[in-house]
């Protein structure tokens, strides 16, 4: 299989502190793939990385065999990877549709087009795009009243709007119902599986994690500490001490 | 030496005053987030209040007695304004905030001219603090030497209160997190009067104790309210220390250029500031703060539509009335109309950089008086002719707010403010004190349009057409993936950097495109006055711009116009009145209370309401 996406020896420090220390795996092609850990463990920090809202500190970040490390978001984007956020940015002034043309002007790289009406722009086009997450009744609606479920599938819609090769999910499911979030995650698993989009993802529900994912890395303290299938990473012995008991965060919780 | 070791004691005694006042702008915004305007005034209530406690109480415990008495009356007024204007707006943007502390200066001003008269005030001698003190030589007023000496010990009383005391633990908590603060039982609103209290005891103070230097005068306020906002952006928003340093820093340099360079003092201030905020964003000892975070007043903005038929109707019926004006109306009608849609453009580019764009610009004013002045100016040294000199207004203006933006649109909130502030400053002084080319405060003069349009209704219809048509052309923009962009960027600068728009670069293009249709509007209207004057580029005329974007509506290009037809027509009515300052400032503190949407706002809400609950009757 080839790879999409390659990270080596990512490394970020505040101050000293170490958020994340020495990351380095891959992504493949049309793979599905899960970044766990517990809270704290750098896996925001390591997403803000790879799409460039941070700098790191030191390492290095491949797309396709090219260079991506230090340049900006939307460079980024530009080079075919999307994103959603754990917190959602939509834009609470457009409708929902227009939320999608805004991502498809970008695209085709009408920005700076004053002539043309802004909402008559690509309409059918992000209609297709609702229609991939199901929100096209919804179409017409102000963004500022969807429901969080909902905001969270245009965001989705959003992002496939440049068709990306590669998509970044920071816990795509937080905050919704379960089963909304299994809805969610096996729309993305058939994103996937028919436009060969390769999605890294993560998540603090297992089932979903379980459920869905190709590859699972398990992060703790800024350091990745095994990677494999469901299966290998269910019974390894340093993934149930993180999140079963022993793990720093749950024994700091037990002494407080 | 000598002389030069005077001039930096005199700067540091002008620093006392200064500091004063400034500490307690940073410890308000520090605690409120609220950019007080206002504070000028205080400053100048406590010179006039200081003057008549001077009068009624004698000798040195009088004179002391007086000025700390000033403070805590000053402090008092304080408490009231915060509870009366500013409680009830805590949670509006702080657009709404700094209009209402605009009405407040409005109101204080014709209050003062009510109780202390026109006249200028003679602040008395220090008993016992009469003469000098020679140093090395110089005479240096033993006044002088006292302010220096107490200063540290007023910085050092404040640094002890903020850091030291329980009181100052809540102040600097709600400094980082006033939610936190409410959510953990302090009680927010009588921290924040307090606060706001001891803000305008400390301006009082200012005022008072400077009485000896200055005295006392109707233009106190906005005298000093320039160069506190620039201490305090040098500083850095809401740090003491750092507003000791600025108070100190401006204060010699002043005094020196006094000296040195007497035609630069008004420019000198204003270049400090642009420098420091070039190298250091957020001041000396500031941290980034995180300005615009409440967001929009009321229910999040509507998506945009294309007029429907009803508001198309009225648009048509509108400028058909427009068009046939001239047929009935008298001559002043169509002047006034002519200052209407003058305004109504300002206006209209103001809105689209702030409503649309979501960046308040303090000193839009440069741009519409900029584009006057670049034609008033080709006119008069090198007599081109009209068309040509008209046409190079938007295009002069637009290159200004290229490069005044290339500096600005890094900054974001209260900054990037303060920056075109400190910007439209620089364009004015430069109008002011530049005699060789723009004759100062004479200005310049006999500026009459081309002969086929020397006629009261042929320059009419070219407003009529230029004025809307450029306002017709910013509302086109707004629904323009351009407008588009630019919105997005205003509504989630992340998101929209994550999908590949340029956001700084979006507001620098559309920066420049506010600043052209500012400069049409200023060439519209220097050809219609026949001159301008440098009052069109002062920081007034910023406000009159930003309180009628305000008054109609932010979330609205209509805002923007109705706001401007309805001020010309207030203002034109209420100059008449002699108090018409109070009545102004008190429709503005009503309106930000009553009417947080504004006019068109409002009146849409209204009339959502009305058809909300007829469906409802009818269902």
């Amino acid at each position: 299989m080839t790879e999409i996406l390659r990270v080596e020896h990512l490394k970020k420090s505040y101050d000293g502190f170490l958020a994340v220390n020495d990351v380095s795996f891959s992504v493949a092609k049309g793979e599905l793939k899960a970044l766990i850990g517990p809270n704290g463990a750098g896996k925001s920090t390591c997403f803000n990385m790879l799409m460039g809202q941070l700098k790191p500190t030191a390492g290095t970040v491949w797309l396709d065999g090219k260079k991506i490390t230090g340049l900006r978001p939307r460079e980024i984007w530009r080079r075919g990877v999307g994103r959603t956020f754990q917190i959602t940015g939509t834009y609470p002034s457009m409708t929902v549709i227009e939320n999608v043309q805004m991502a498809l002007m970008s695209h085709h790289r009408k920005l700076y087009a004053i002539a043309p009406r802004a909402w008559r722009l690509y309409r059918d086009e992000a209609f297709e795009f609702l229609k991939t997450v199901e929100m096209e009744d919804q179409a017409d609606r102000p963004c500022s009243v969807l429901a969080y479920g909902d905001l969270k599938r245009l965001e989705l819609a959003i992002a496939l709007c440049h068709r990306p090769r590669l998509l970044l999910m920071d816990e795509p499911t937080a905050g919704m119902a379960s089963s909304a979030r299994i809805a969610l995650m096996q729309l993305v698993a058939d994103i996937v599986r028919d436009q060969g989009v390769s999605v890294l993802f993560t998540e603090h529900d297992m089932d979903v994690v379980f459920a869905h994912s190709h590859h699972i890395m398990v992060l703790n303290r800024g350091e990745l500490i095994t990677e494999g299938s469901a299966e290998e990473v269910r019974n390894d012995a340093r993934v149930q001490e993180v999140y079963l008991g022993g793990g720093t965060l749950f024994a700091e919780a037990r002494n407080a | 030496m000598a002389f030069f070791f005077a001039q930096f004691l005199t700067g540091l005694a002008n620093a006392a005053a200064l500091f004063l006042v400034a500490s307690g702008l940073s410890l308000i915004f520090g605690v409120t987030r609220i950019v007080n305007f206002a504070h000028g005034s205080f400053y100048m209530l406590g010179a006039f209040v200081g003057v008549t406690l001077m009068e009624v109480l004698p000798g040195a415990v009088g004179f002391w007695g007086a000025i700390i008495l000033t403070g805590l009356a000053v402090g008092a007024i304080g408490a009231f304004v915060e509870m009366v204007v500013l409680r009830p707006i805590y949670r509006a943007p702080e657009l709404f905030q700094l209009v209402a502390t605009f009405g407040v200066i409005l109101v204080i001003q014709d209050l003062a001219l009510m109780i202390w008269g026109a006249e200028d005030r003679l602040g008395p001698r220090a008993p016992g603090l009469r003469g000098v003190w020679r140093i090395f030589g110089e005479p240096v007023p033993k006044y002088d030497i006292i302010l220096i000496a107490i200063t540290p010990f007023i910085l050092f009383a404040l640094w002890y209160l903020i850091t030291r005391t329980r009181v100052g633990v809540l102040v600097r908590a709600a400094t980082q997190d006033r939610e936190m603060v409410g959510a953990l039982g302090v009680n927010q609103a009588w921290l924040f009067t307090g606060v706001f209290a001891l803000g305008s005891a400390l301006a009082g103070w200012g005022g008072a104790l400077q009485l000896p230097k200055g005295g006392a005068d109707l233009l106190m306020d906005f005298n000093i309210i320039g160069a506190v906002f620039v201490v305090v952006v040098i500083g850095g928003m809401g740090s003491l220390p750092g507003a000791f340093i600025a108070a100190v820093l401006i204060s010699v340099l002043s005094v020196f250029g006094v000296t040195y360079l007497p035609q630069s003092t008004l420019v000198l201030m204003f270049v400090v500031m642009a420098i420091v905020l070039i190298v250091r964003p957020y001041g000396l000892l500031g941290r980034e703060e995180v300005a615009g975070e409440h967001g929009q007043a009321g229910a999040p903005e509507t998506p945009i539509r294309p007029y429907g038929r009803v508001g198309k109707m009225l648009v048509a019926g509108l400028l058909a009335l427009l068009a046939t004006l001239p047929l009935f109306a008298e001559q002043f009608v169509l002047t006034l109309t002519v200052d209407m849609i003058v305004f109504a453009l300002f206006a209209a580019s103001l809105h689209f950089i702030l409503g649309t764009g979501g960046l308040v610009s303090f000193g839009h004013a440069a741009f519409f008086g900029g584009g006057a002045y670049a034609a008033a100016l080709l006119v008069f040294h090198t007599d081109t002719r009209m068309e040509l000199a008209f046409l190079f207004a938007p295009f002069a203006a637009g290159l200004l707010a290229l490069g005044i933006g290339w500096f600005c649109i890094r900054l974001t909130g209260v900054y990037f403010a303060m920056l075109t502030l400190a910007f439209s400053q620089l364009v004015w002084s430069l109008a002011f004190q530049w005699r060789d080319v723009t004759r100062g405060d004479d200005g310049l003069v006999n500026i009459w349009p081309a002969d086929w349009l020397n006629s009261p209704s042929a320059y009419y219809y070219f407003t009529l057409a230029l004025g809307v048509g450029g306002i017709l052309f910013l509302r086109h923009v707004i629904h323009a993936p351009f407008g588009y962009a630019l919105r997005a960027g205003r509504d989630s600068p992340r998101q929209a950097e994550a999908t590949g728009i340029d956001v700084k670069r979006i507001q620098y293009a559309a920066f420049a495109l506010a600043g052209a249709m500012a400069g049409l509007a200023g060439g519209i209207f220097v050809f219609s006055k026949g001159s301008v004057f440098p009052t069109e580029l002062e920081i007034g005329a910023s406000f009159d711009a930003l309180i009628v974007v305000f008054l109609g509506g932010v979330k609205t290009l209509a805002g923007g116009v109705v706001g401007a037809g309805f001020m010309t027509l207030v203002e034109d009515w209420l100059t008449r009145l002699e108090y018409w300052r109070l009545l102004l400032g008190l429709l503005i503190i009503a309106v930000v209370i009553i009417a947080p949407e504004g006019i068109v706002g409002s009146l849409r809400s209204l009339c959502t309401q009305i058809r909300g609950s007829e469906s409802e009757v009818s269902k």
